[in-house]
């Protein structure tokens, strides 16, 4: 009787796998970022593609691809993977489609939360949350006799204690390469003073101020503790320095601690490598650090048909219980069934200390571009900081104008 | 050739230059002139996995209409030649008001982003143009005058800074003068300064893309005068032997004067090159401390979330204005030559 119900109990699921995914037509292309979460992801949308065309681009340069490729019409991509920053040119563009009907007849697991809702309209699906926060060497703190830091000012304190020590010539490291990386940065740091980008319900900007030029001199400081050659080191660059044992504490993407902590590079210090929550910095109770999630769009210059045939794919992918079991170190899963492991404490954290997300706004993408090409005058000593904030001010209200938001 | 001829002969490429070259700069022209309609926004609630918040967002509805009647956008004329990110017209003249000293003034015109970007091009240009030319000449006259048997191989090794993809060039120098690699970390022993870094430092930068772009263009220079060598008659040289020439004599008054038009065309094809420096840039991630015209091009187009066509449309035109100025000594000089021949 057991066998049999057993039997049964495979044989409904099974259909019922089938039934959900039983995908006749339509073709399904992705575009998505490169990191092994979202290959998992995939991966998993593939297993119920059924008999639709199934084409998939991983690319670290998704970002300068995304626009072009979805104006064309019949676009090239029927699916966009896309983050908080990345999604806002394709609305600006109108080159996504609301997917609120499908949501209701094919997202049978997709929980609310993931939902991404522009004006009641569900533009994307998400299904990962990242953000950066620290990650430290627990032996070298030890060591030194320093607790673990919880604001950016017990960094800078712990990292010169290090160096006075003698262990370490560099013991910090961010990602500071100039452009969209150190905006990043400024980002973070600016947040966590409690500043605003524009003045309210405006596109005018407003960093020129005491937050922004102490934004400016933490980052300043931070990039004294680090590798000289910080203006050219982006996430990877700095996941090496940490693996090659020269850095000891660590602001790094919450997405890559799963190549950093896996059997590969020196097993002592992946031991002693322990993820912590966000610093906050200037006295402020939110962390200097912003909210990201990982979702999927669909492109609105593509036939109803494949629209639907990707959604059904995705969705699935997005709401597969099996497969955030499986993969529960690779992401911050936000689909139902997840269940945090060590390597989402930075994540869980940030959002406990009450982070908030990166700053969904049109004209957003012009300020990050400004920042990352203005302040590195600043960090290099050529500048002062009122002066480097006036720039980012001026090099974005042209190029605001330009896109007639101002 | 009789000019018929010549035409039907030339038909082929010249339609082909027309609707690939032509047609684009025009194309390019037409769009600097213009930008983005004025955005119409509204404030919407979004909502996503952190919670909701009422912000503004793009009205598609609204924008769509304008864009269809106007899809090449708003009519702004020379406005974005003249924005504070190209030749900041309102700001130069505000800066020479303001500053005190001719120094202060260079300094401030310096912190532009059109400007910063020009001085470095011509830096580049002036600096690398001369090294190639006399390097590519050195090098010629050298392997030129080498026994037979080991000339093949030599030449071979010359021209491959040349095969080298410049990208892959520049990630090998990139890599010796990091602060752990060769050139980097020998530098701080030598300096005795731990904190120095060639990345970092602005000047060390720019030397080392300089370095580069000597490395990488002599080959060029080289193969095109090696060549010309070839043609050198052997008479005259005999002649000024016997008349007790020195070689330095030899080289300037008879080789010189015979690849002299060679000298020209390598010299307007590296101005050209040079001033479209670009890929170095991106290989040593030097955006920081070195920026070019062609890159402010490329920043304007891909590193921006939002592409600012209008932008990169503009500096697109003065590059191309650019180029047509620096070359035009090059080219007076070619044509009296030209005409003085007939």
């Amino acid at each position: 009787m057991k066998k049999i119900l057993i039997a049964l109990s495979f044989l409904v699921f099974g259909t019922y796998a089938n039934a959900d995914c039983n995908i006749k037509s339509g073709s399904i292309n992705i575009l998505a970022n490169d990191f092994p979460a979202l290959r998992t992801l995939v991966d998993t949308a593939k297993e119920c593609k059924g008999s639709a065309d199934f084409k998939v681009t991983h690319s670290a340069e998704h970002n300068k691809i995304a626009v072009p490729a979805l104006t064309a019409n019949p676009s090239e991509f029927s699916v966009r993977v896309a983050a908080n920053s990345s999604i806002v040119p394709l609305m600006n563009s109108d080159l996504i489609r609301p997917m609120n009907d499908l949501v209701k007849k094919y997202g049978k697991g997709i929980q609310d939360s993931q939902l991404i809702t522009i004006d009641g309209k569900v533009m994307a699906v998400a299904f990962m949350a990242n953000t950066q926060h620290l990650y430290v060497r627990t032996d070298v703190l030890k060591a030194n006799g320093i607790a673990i830091p919880k604001t950016y000012e017990e960094v800078v304190a712990a990292s010169e204690k290090i160096r006075a020590a003698g262990k370490m010539k560099y013991p910090y490291a961010a990602a500071y390469k100039a452009g969209w990386n150190l905006a990043e940065e400024f980002v973070n740091m600016y947040i966590g003073h409690g500043g605003e980008f524009f003045e309210a319900g405006s596109a005018k900007p407003s960093i020129n101020n005491a937050k922004g030029v102490a934004t400016l001199n933490m980052l300043k400081k931070l990039a004294d503790l680090s590798n000289p050659d910080y203006l050219t080191h982006d996430s990877e660059a700095i996941k090496v320095e940490w693996e090659a044992g020269n850095v000891a504490i660590m602001t790094l993407w919450a997405s890559r601690s799963g190549t950093l902590l896996d059997d590969e590079g020196d097993a002592k210090i992946t031991a002693a490598t322990k993820l912590v929550a966000p610093a906050t910095v200037g006295g402020g109770n939110i962390p200097a650090a912003t909210l990201w999630w990982d979702g999927f769009t669909l492109a609105k210059n593509r036939p109803d048909a494949d629209a639907e045939a990707s959604f059904r794919a995705m969705a699935h992918a997005a709401s597969s219980k099996e497969m955030v079991a499986k993969a529960s170190d690779q992401a911050v899963w936000l689909v139902e069934g997840f269940v945090p492991g060590p390597k989402s404490v930075g994540v869980i954290e940030a959002v406990k200390m009450g982070a908030k997300p990166y700053p969904m706004l049109p004209q957003m993408g012009l300020m990050h571009g400004a920042l990352g090409n203005e302040i590195v005058e600043f960090l290099q000593g050529n500048e002062s900081a009122e002066q480097a904030l006036k720039d980012v001010e001026a090099a974005y209200n042209t190029k605001a104008k330009e896109q007639g938001f101002l | 050739m009789p000019n018929k001829s010549f035409f039907w002969f030339f038909l082929p490429t010249g339609l082909a230059m027309i609707l690939f070259i032509g047609l684009p700069i025009i194309s390019t022209g037409v769009q600097s002139f213009y930008a983005q309609h004025d955005q119409i926004l509204k404030e919407v609630k979004k909502c996503d996995p952190f919670g909701c918040k009422v912000s503004v967002q793009i009205d598609q509805e609204a924008s769509s209409k304008i864009r269809e009647e106007k899809p090449l956008g708003k009519f702004n004329g020379f406005g974005t030649y003249i924005d504070r990110n190209h030749l900041a017209t309102d700001q130069l003249s505000n800066f020479w008001n303001e500053s005190n000293s001719t120094g202060e003034f260079l300094t401030k015109v310096g912190n532009l982003p059109f400007y910063k970007a020009l001085i470095f091009t011509f830096t580049y240009c002036i600096i690398v143009t001369p090294c190639v030319l006399l390097l590519g000449f050195v090098i010629a006259l050298s392997l030129n005058s080498i026994s037979r048997k080991i000339r093949g191989a030599l030449i071979f090794g010359t021209i491959l800074p040349m095969i080298v993809t410049p990208l892959v060039g520049s990630l090998v120098l990139f890599w010796m003068v990091d602060a752990e690699g060769i050139i980097g970390a020998n530098l701080q022993i030598l300096m005795n300064d731990p904190y120095l870094s060639v990345k970092s430092s602005k000047t060390l930068t720019w030397i080392t893309i300089i370095i580069y772009g000597i490395w990488h263009h002599s080959p060029f220079a080289f193969v095109v005068f090696y060549a010309a060598l070839q043609t050198v008659p052997q008479e005259p040289l005999e002649a000024s032997i016997i008349d007790g020439a020195s070689r330095f004599q030899r080289v300037k008054h008879i080789v010189l004067p015979h690849i002299y038009p060679v000298v020209t065309f390598v010299a307007l094809i590296s101005l050209m090159d040079n001033f479209r420096v670009f890929e170095p840039i991106i290989g040593f991630s030097a955006q920081g401390s070195a920026q070019s015209l062609s890159w402010l091009i490329y920043d304007n187009l891909v590193n921006e979330e939002v592409i600012l066509f209008g932008s990169a449309a503009a500096t697109s035109i003065m590059t191309i204005i650019g180029i047509a100025i620096i070359l035009t000594p090059v080219l007076i000089r070619t044509w009296r030559e030209f005409r003085t021949n007939r």
